[in-house]
């Protein structure tokens, strides 16, 4: 029987790197995912994960950083869902389809030409489902530089941003321009996904960007507590899956460690169901309203004036 | 109250791919007055709002918002669209969204000031809010989203209050407590209201006037300037008789009449 925290996991060089980027990439898709779900781009967010594999294995074929591939895939496959109408709320889920598949077909061609290229599977496995642990940590402070930009973005734009995602009629009655705060949105969107891809791979990215953020609007009655149960969760369940990951070396007799990707969105898929059973509680809970006095205070108001 | 109509409405035409929808429309709204602003369903109600809120580009005409052409960033003009569907997930108390109408325009961070929180916790005691403030937007009725989209509206304290069709799709209850509770801030607020409606017997109470329209054009004056069997004949182009029962007005055309602006059974209303 061997102890949870197996010596060596803290001062190993790439576990540290890990836990760094694993928090600041898990914070930053949880700010971005509650907004993604608050405004129902949880389709749009996923396809920005397919754009960002073309864009991650595009980059890993001409021997670049696979992080900007994936953020630059994401970026242009959010410019190009801005001009097929990822606005105009009819139009939103054909504009994602066709950017999708159209990315998607791209990424198999790159994936095949990797894989010949190296005549190795890994880069297909490290691209799509991540490699954590493989970080080179001079990555870091670009990766922080990053996260600050993409937070930045949504800090900037968080309340037009989240009353155009209620009615973007009454945003543009204020004189808000609601398709220039849609496109900033996209791009943190990209750059999010992008980081998490390094994290979980791009793949998986969804999980991290969607799931936190799907089980903390569950819980909570709040924009602001929502940021910040879903920064936890997020935070949370990536640390656990890396210790688990780095831990599950012992576990089998092969010998051989299980992928992070697996164990944090197991743990995720578990936070989300979990954030169930305290909804339904609430719902119970909650008071109907009673209006019977507001209704008679109101017929007498009609009574004066008629 | 100076003398200059908080809205001037100025022979405004307006098409839609090419089909004309507004004709020569001309009213105004003065301070502090309940405007209906009342038409069958298509016939171009929230075009005319749109325009007046700078979201649809007249043909011809122009709006005057108290004396001035409307920029596109003015706020002078509170706004409740027709359509606001809130996912009951979204994690948006009302009081939230109340206060969103101070600072939904304002990019960054900033926290809101305690008078500003008082604000709120006015505004909702105004329209009745009180008892579901905390609770989700999305999981109030429609009647309880009417008032918080009302106060959404009114706490950036405009002069003109635009509603499209608020009454659309309430139980007959709460088309009574939204039109007593809009009357009842019209005054307190000395906020003039323009209400778009399909009905408008549950508003008779309350208008100061009325804009009918029909076919792209437009009557207005008081109710009983306007809801009449000539003056209404002449705008829809043939005879309709305005029939008054138990304080309820029915506009009725003719059977036979080929207008689809008008039912054809006489015991419908148009209004």
């Amino acid at each position: 029987m061997h102890v949870v925290f197996e010596f060596g996991f803290f001062t190993s060089a790439p576990v540290r790197t890990a836990l760094i980027i694993g928090a600041v990439t898990a914070m930053v898709s949880a700010v971005v995912g509650v907004f993604v779900v608050v405004r129902g781009q949880s389709f749009a967010g996923h396809a920005l994960t397919d754009v960002a594999t073309t864009g991650g294995s595009a980059a890993f074929f001409f021997g670049w950083s696979p992080l900007l591939g994936f953020i630059g895939g994401g970026v242009i496959g959010a410019g190009a869902m801005d001009l097929i109408g990822v606005e105009r709320e009819r139009r939103r889920d054909l504009a994602t389809g066709i950017v999708l598949g159209t990315a998607l077909g791209l990424a198999a061609l790159f994936l095949y030409l990797d894989t010949t290229k190296g005549a190795t599977t890994g880069a297909t496995q490290q691209l799509l489902f991540g490699s954590i642990f493989t970080v080179d940590p001079s990555t870091v402070p670009l990766v922080l530089g990053l996260s600050t930009l993409a937070l930045a973005i949504v800090v900037m734009i968080n309340r037009p941003l989240l009353l155009s995602s209620l009615s973007a009629e009454l945003t543009r009655a204020r004189g808000i321009n609601v398709r220039g705060v849609g496109v900033l949105f996209m791009i943190a969107m990209a750059v999010s996904v992008g980081l998490s891809s390094i994290a979980v791979g791009s793949i998986l990215s969804t999980a991290l960007l969607i799931g936190p953020a799907a089980a903390s609007v569950r819980l909570t009655k709040s924009l602001r507590a929502s940021l910040i149960v879903a920064g936890v969760l997020g935070v949370a369940t990536t640390w656990l899956g890396i210790l688990f990951a780095y831990d599950s070396f012992y576990w089998v007799p092969s010998s051989q460690g299980l992928p992070v990707s697996f164990f944090i969105v197991s743990l995720i898929f578990i936070a989300y169901l979990m954030s169930g059973l305290p909804l339904v509680r609430r719902r119970f809970d909650r008071p109907r309203a009673n209006s019977v006095g507001a209704s008679n205070a109101s017929t007498e108001v009609l009574k004066a004036v008629s | 109250m100076t003398d200059v109509p908080v809205l001037q409405v100025d022979e405004l035409s307006v098409s839609l791919s090419g089909r004309q929808v507004l004709d020569h429309v001309t009213f105004d709204v003065r301070g502090g007055e309940f405007t209906g602003l009342i038409g069958s369903n298509g016939v171009g109600k929230t075009t005319l709002l749109r325009t007046i809120l700078g979201l649809q580009r007249p043909d011809s005409g122009r709006v005057l918002v108290s004396g001035t052409p409307l920029s596109p960033r003015s706020r002078s003009l509170g706004y409740v669209p027709q359509k606001i569907v809130v996912d009951p997930d979204v994690p948006m108390r009302a009081r939230d969204f109340v206060a969103l109408g101070l600072d939904a325009h304002r990019y960054g961070l900033t926290r809101r000031s305690p008078p500003q929180r008082e604000l709120v916790e006015q505004i909702l005691h105004d329209v009745d809010a009180e008892r579901f403030a905390d609770h989700r937007l999305g999981s109030l009725s429609g009647g309880e989203q009417q008032r918080v989209f009302i106060a959404h509206a009114l706490i950036s304290r405009p002069k003109l209050l635009l509603l499209d069709e608020p009454l659309a799709n309430l139980d007959p209850r709460s088309v009574q407590e939204i039109v007593a509770l809009l009357h009842r801030v019209a005054r307190g607020y000395g906020v003039a209201i323009l209400l778009s409606a399909h009905e408008m017997n549950a508003l008779l109470p309350v208008m100061d006037r009325i804009v009918y329209l029909t076919g792209g054009r437009a009557a207005s004056g008081t109710t009983d300037e306007v809801i009449r069997s000539d003056v209404l004949s002449q705008l829809y182009g043939h005879h309709v008789d305005v029939l008054q029962l138990h304080g309820r007005v029915l506009v009725v055309a003719e059977p036979g009449q080929d207008n689809q602006d008008i039912p054809q059974h006489p015991t419908l209303t148009l209004g």
